[in-house]
């Protein structure tokens, strides 16, 4: 199950999923908020990779753009604008923080179990075509063009209902 | 190749569930959050290739994952500053009221 061939997606998978982990691994552990922001955007890069990996480069291109740019930006104005003394406060329950951890490994493991032991068909070979951008436009016009416009109306919606809740009350 | 992607999938997503269950800092667990959407965004990906009958659609349903994750992250950091505002610390403790 485990002796895979070593090719170069393997090398090149194995370094990106190092990153990934390690950013959200370090994550989770860090002291300061601002350090867990920048760790996160290293876990985000990995992802842009992986999608390179996987013939998806319009999807790598943006997950830079919207999570490693902006989401990281954001989460750091978040930081910002409400007032922290730079250290995350720790828990005070230990408990808790046991049983989150219990439940997310027991979670993990019914995952993995299932995972390894699923029978995936070997497929057909994927044909990302000449131009993977443009073919995901052609989709996105044609057949996706219902959901691209509800897209659109909610992303209007939801930054306007941003703008109004963070505003401050005039008076 | 297909379970490599699915099982590091599956690790980012018990990452974010723990991280979103076990801290207090609001923001950190929004950033939890992200990293649970990111999780599936990369199954999403890997079954687009690896996939019974590989097709773009994937990569479609991907990006409209990410568009989605983009409004609710906007929207969270606003309703957080305005609690900031209204409370005075980013604790989830001390959310656990609708009115004061």
């Amino acid at each position: 199950m485990f002796n895979v061939d070593i090719t170069g997606e393997y090398i090149a998978f194995f370094i990106f999923a190092v990153i990934i982990i390690a950013g959200a691994v370090l994550m989770i552990s860090l002291e300061k908020v601002v350090h867990m922001v920048i760790s996160m955007a290293a876990a985000f890069l990995g992802l842009a990779g992986m999608y390179v990996l996987l013939d998806a480069e319009f999807v790598a291109f943006v997950q830079v753009l919207i999570y490693a740019g902006a989401v990281s930006i954001l989460m750091i104005f978040g930081i910002m604008m409400t007032k922290h003394n730079g250290e995350a406060v720790e828990t005070a329950k230990p408990l808790h923080e046991t049983l989150a951890a219990v439940g997310a490994l027991c979670l993990f493991g019914l995952l993995f179990y299932s995972i390894r032991t699923a029978d995936f068909q070997s497929a057909g070979a994927f044909d990302p075509g000449q131009d993977n951008t443009l073919a995901i436009g052609e989709q996105l016009f044609t057949g996706y063009i219902v959901p691209f416009e509800l897209l659109s109306i909610l992303l209007t919606v939801a930054f306007i209902g941003a703008i109004a809740l963070a505003k401050k009350e005039a008076d | 190749m297909l379970p490599s992607y699915l099982t590091m999938g599956a690790i980012l997503f018990c990452i974010g569930l723990y991280g979103a269950l076990a801290k207090r800092n609001a923001i950190i667990v929004l950033l939890s959050l992200e990293l649970m959407l990111n999780g599936v965004n990369l199954n999403l990906v890997a079954f687009s290739k690896y996939g019974v009958i590989p097709s773009l659609t994937g990569q479609l349903f991907s990006i409209f994952t990410i568009t989605v994750a983009a409004a609710e992250a906007a929207i969270a950091v606003a309703i957080l500053i305005a609690l900031f505002r209204a409370r005075g610390t980013v604790l989830i403790d001390a959310f656990n009221r609708m009115r004061r």
